[in-house]
């Protein structure tokens, strides 16, 4: 029979002994809420990015002033300026404090003789204009076929741009969102995250030929906001004009054609490809620009079937002639 | 207190420091937006070991090369400055070294002193002098400046813009970057075992550098009547050059630390005194030797009997723009990674085995990941040994009366993979994008029977060999994205008289 004076020292204190419990119960409660919380019946995690849209960027309407001016001049600030002077003034079209965002075509590495990008005197214009309508901001955006930085330095643009006061920003490769475009070819596309930045859009294209669409102007040179895998679009390129048209509603658009490309677009080259047009386009109907710049590629509405899907979708007038039209020299 | 600082050691840490940041510097302004008029290629053209080798190889001494006549003009006087105060590989394995060693005083004496390994970088040498005295030029594996330089543009500067986007816009990417990232690696974590083991042991340039410094004017001497034998100087001795016995001066890095370290003031620099302590010439076994240059003279004609790109046109060895006819090419490239870092659409690329053995990390044109910008020749005006030769836009464009564009290769189409040829799907993205005016790439309509019964128009796209420059911007811009349907291939290209096809051209 054991003795009272058997008793051992326990081996541990009741003290210990209940913290060593808690612990461990704590660890095992850890493990399998942890289990509980990252249990997926799926391999992967699915990231749901944030899909956005594009805001509209229009003005309200006015018939006060004419839908579409013309221009034509040697001086392509002046030219510029006449033509935003008639049709109401930077100041209907930039709120002081504005973000404007400017979308000219620099897809390519080719200087401005060439007419494959943008000419820059009109660019630099218009920035003027938008800082003199005190913009808050004032950037230039495009995301070239060519490498971005060769495209801005010799297109003349990126020079131009700085000097005027404006800011090239261009979109490095984690700066696309995906946006959906509510389109019947395009849906989700990854679309430069400055677009989302910018309260106003100024559309600045350049008239050039291109041998699967027939030209390339105002509602093409919108190609230039998307990432992805922009050559897919050329599938059914008609189809992609239209809804870009459609997603991207573009507060003013002001067509250079003071330089046409008229054969071996959109890229060019060759001075022979180029003739001199001195014109300058400006409206809010992106689709009477676009049809008003088809006769310098002697074009017709008919031969160009994004222009009629346009219309179809309700984005603008093909008939330019039956808009309050104002043409003029400077 | 200032005279504190203007210490010997400090004074050559200011000049390792500002060298070292020139170097990053330099290679960091070799880019399209901001190289202007900058010597890019300084660091190359400083190095004998290049211009040796490439003189031997093509017996020229191409233009920027001749600036390391600097360097060997000092050695001779000064000994081998250039490791320790100049050399941004040195440096770094300086840096390494200290971060990674921490030595105890016992140590410094068994790691820090001479050993007969060190004698390797001599024999290495002797092997690749030999290799391109016979007409192959491979010195770049283990030069130096090519292999930091190479390590920077193809490893280091992406790995370091990857996830920042600080240094280039679009995330460069090459073929075997990690490969090249870890060959580096493991030369700096070689400085665990044996500090600088890479300028001690393996260093070809290192070597050539000792064979100039054989009779040095100014060199590092031991006062053997203050010395007290302490040992003491190999604390941080550099070169691994026994300043606290019989000092080897084709070793000495003139780091100057023995002098900074010495209790007694016992180490001088300058003209030999009469107390110094003898010193130790070059002593490299010659039976060594003969072996290294030996197992050149055997490697050269088995590399000559074997497939590579200067014996047979490799459809993959795309050259850049200016390059030299292949065979010249791989007696001048010294694999420095210059034009890869300064290719504005990262297609230029650090072969593997496309080119052959003797081809390794030369650079070719992979045009499904970039394209030869049409307007651009910075290639040509940064390459270090005329392998690319400098272009002018109208040379590369064939502008000039009488001129014709300059080819690197010529387009193909697989007409199984081409959506317009093989499943009736609008496309031509190729024509669009092709610079040439007129443009290569030319369509034909063609009304196609459909599957359904009805019937199609489409515009299925050729090649015009005599207009096609084998630019690749067709074949990196083709939506089929993992193996293009228009695709590049060598053939044709200016610099070649035999890779041909058409009789008229």
């Amino acid at each position: 029979m054991p003795s009272k004076n058997d008793k051992k020292e326990p081996l541990i204190s009741r003290r210990q002994f209940l913290l060593r419990t808690a612990a461990t119960c704590g660890l095992a409660a850890t493990a399998g809420a942890w289990g509980y919380v990252f249990y997926s019946k799926e391999p992967v995690r699915r990231s749901e990015a944030k899909i956005v849209t594009f805001r509209d960027y229009r003005i309200q309407e006015s018939k006060v002033f004419p839908q579409l001016v013309v221009v034509h001049g040697k001086d392509a600030e002046k030219m510029v300026r006449a033509a935003i002077e008639k049709i109401g003034g930077m100041g209907r079209f930039v709120s002081p404090g504005d973000k404007v965002l400017l979308k000219p075509n620099v897809a390519w590495d080719r200087q401005p003789e060439q007419a494959a990008n943008t000419t820059p005197g009109i660019v630099a214009a218009v920035v003027r204009l938008c800082l003199e309508a005190r913009a808050a901001e004032v950037w230039v955006t495009d995301v070239p076929v060519n490498d971005a930085s060769r495209c801005f330095a010799r297109s003349g643009i990126g020079e131009a741009v700085k000097r005027s006061g404006g800011k090239v920003r261009l979109a490095a490769e984690n700066d696309f969102v995906p946006t959906d475009l509510r389109g019947e070819a395009l849906k989700v596309w990854p679309v430069s995250a400055i677009y989302h930045q910018a309260d106003k859009l100024i559309n600045l294209p350049i008239v050039k030929h291109h041998s699967l669409s027939k030209c390339t102007m105002a509602m093409k040179n919108l190609y230039g906001s998307l990432g992805g895998q922009r050559n897919r679009l050329h599938q059914d390129i008609n189809g992609s004009i239209a809804d870009l048209a459609a997603a991207i509603r573009p507060t003013l658009t002001l067509m250079d054609a003071t330089r046409v490309l008229r054969r071996n677009g959109p890229t060019g080259g060759n001075l022979s490809d180029v003739s001199i047009e001195d014109t300058v386009i400006a409206g809010v109907d992106l689709v009477a620009v676009e049809a008003y710049g088809l006769r310098f590629l002697d074009l017709k509405v008919e031969d160009i079937p994004f222009i009629g899907l346009a219309e179809k979708r309700g984005i603008g007038l093909s008939d330019w002639r039956s808009l309050h039209v104002a043409e003029m020299n400077v | 207190m200032i005279r504190r600082f203007f210490t010997l050691r400090n004074i050559r840490r200011t000049y390792a420091v500002f060298f070292l940041s020139l170097f990053v510097l330099l290679l960091w302004l070799t880019n399209f937006g901001r190289m202007k008029g900058y010597e890019t290629g300084l660091f190359l053209e400083l190095d004998p070991l290049a211009a040796l080798a490439s003189f031997l190889t093509s017996w020229t001494l191409y233009k920027g090369l001749a600036l390391s006549l600097v360097i060997v003009v000092g050695t001779l006087f000064l000994g081998r400055f250039f490791c320790s105060w100049i050399c941004p590989m040195g440096i770094v394995n300086q840096v390494a070294g200290s971060l990674f060693s921490r030595l105890r005083a016992a140590d410094t004496v068994q790691l820090n002193s001479w050993r007969a390994l060190y004698n390797l970088k001599y024999y290495i040498l002797v092997f690749f002098l030999l290799l391109a005295a016979f007409g192959s030029l491979q010195t770049g594996l283990l030069d130096p400046i090519p292999f930091i330089t190479r390590a920077f543009a193809v490893s280091v500067f992406p790995g370091a813009n990857y996830g920042q986007g600080w240094l280039y816009l679009k995330q460069p990417l090459f073929q075997g970057g990690t490969l090249l990232g870890l060959i580096f690696l493991a030369v700096i974590f070689a400085n665990r075992f044996v500090p600088r083991f890479w300028c001690r042991a393996v260093c070809p340039l290192g070597a050539l550098l000792g064979l100039f410094s054989f009779r040095p004017l100014l060199r590092i001497w031991r006062d053997v009547e203050l010395c007290t034998d302490c040992k003491k100087c190999l604390a941080n001795c550099h070169g691994g050059c026994d300043p606290h016995s019989a000092l080897r001066y084709t070793e000495c890095h003139l780091c100057m630390n023995c002098i900074e370290d010495c209790p007694e003031n016992a180490i001088h620099y300058g003209l030999q005194g009469p107390s110094s302590s003898v010193q130790m010439p070059l002593d490299v076994s010659r039976r060594r030797l003969i072996e290294s240059a030996l197992a050149g003279a055997v490697l050269y004609p088995v590399m000559k009997s074997t497939i590579s790109s200067g014996t047979t046109a490799g459809h993959q060895v795309i050259r850049p723009p200016g390059s030299i006819a292949e065979g010249d090419f791989l007696r001048r490239c010294i694999k420095c990674g210059e034009c890869m870092k300064v290719c504005p659409t990262n297609a230029i690329q650090p072969a593997l085995f496309e080119a052959g053995l003797e081809g390794l990390w030369t650079p070719v044109l992979i045009s499904r990941i970039g394209y030869c910008e049409y307007n651009c020749i910075l290639c040509s005006r940064v390459c270090p040994t005329g392998a690319i030769t400098p272009l002018t836009v109208e040379k590369k464009l064939g502008k000039g009366p009488g001129q014709k564009p300059l080819k690197i290769g010529t387009a193909f189409y697989d007409r199984g993979r081409c959506l317009p040829w093989a499943m009736n799907i609008d496309c031509i993205v190729c024509e669009e994008v092709c610079p040439t005016s007129p443009k290569a790439i030319w369509f034909q309509d063609f009304e196609v029977q459909l599957r359904d019964g009805g019937t199609k128009v489409l515009k299925r796209p050729f090649v015009d060999p005599k207009l096609c420059i084998g630019c690749g911007i067709c074949e990196t811009k083709c939506p089929i994205r993992d193996k293009a349907a228009v695709r590049v291939t060598s053939i044709g290209e200016t610099r070649s008289t035999t890779n041909q096809m058409i009789l008229k051209s």
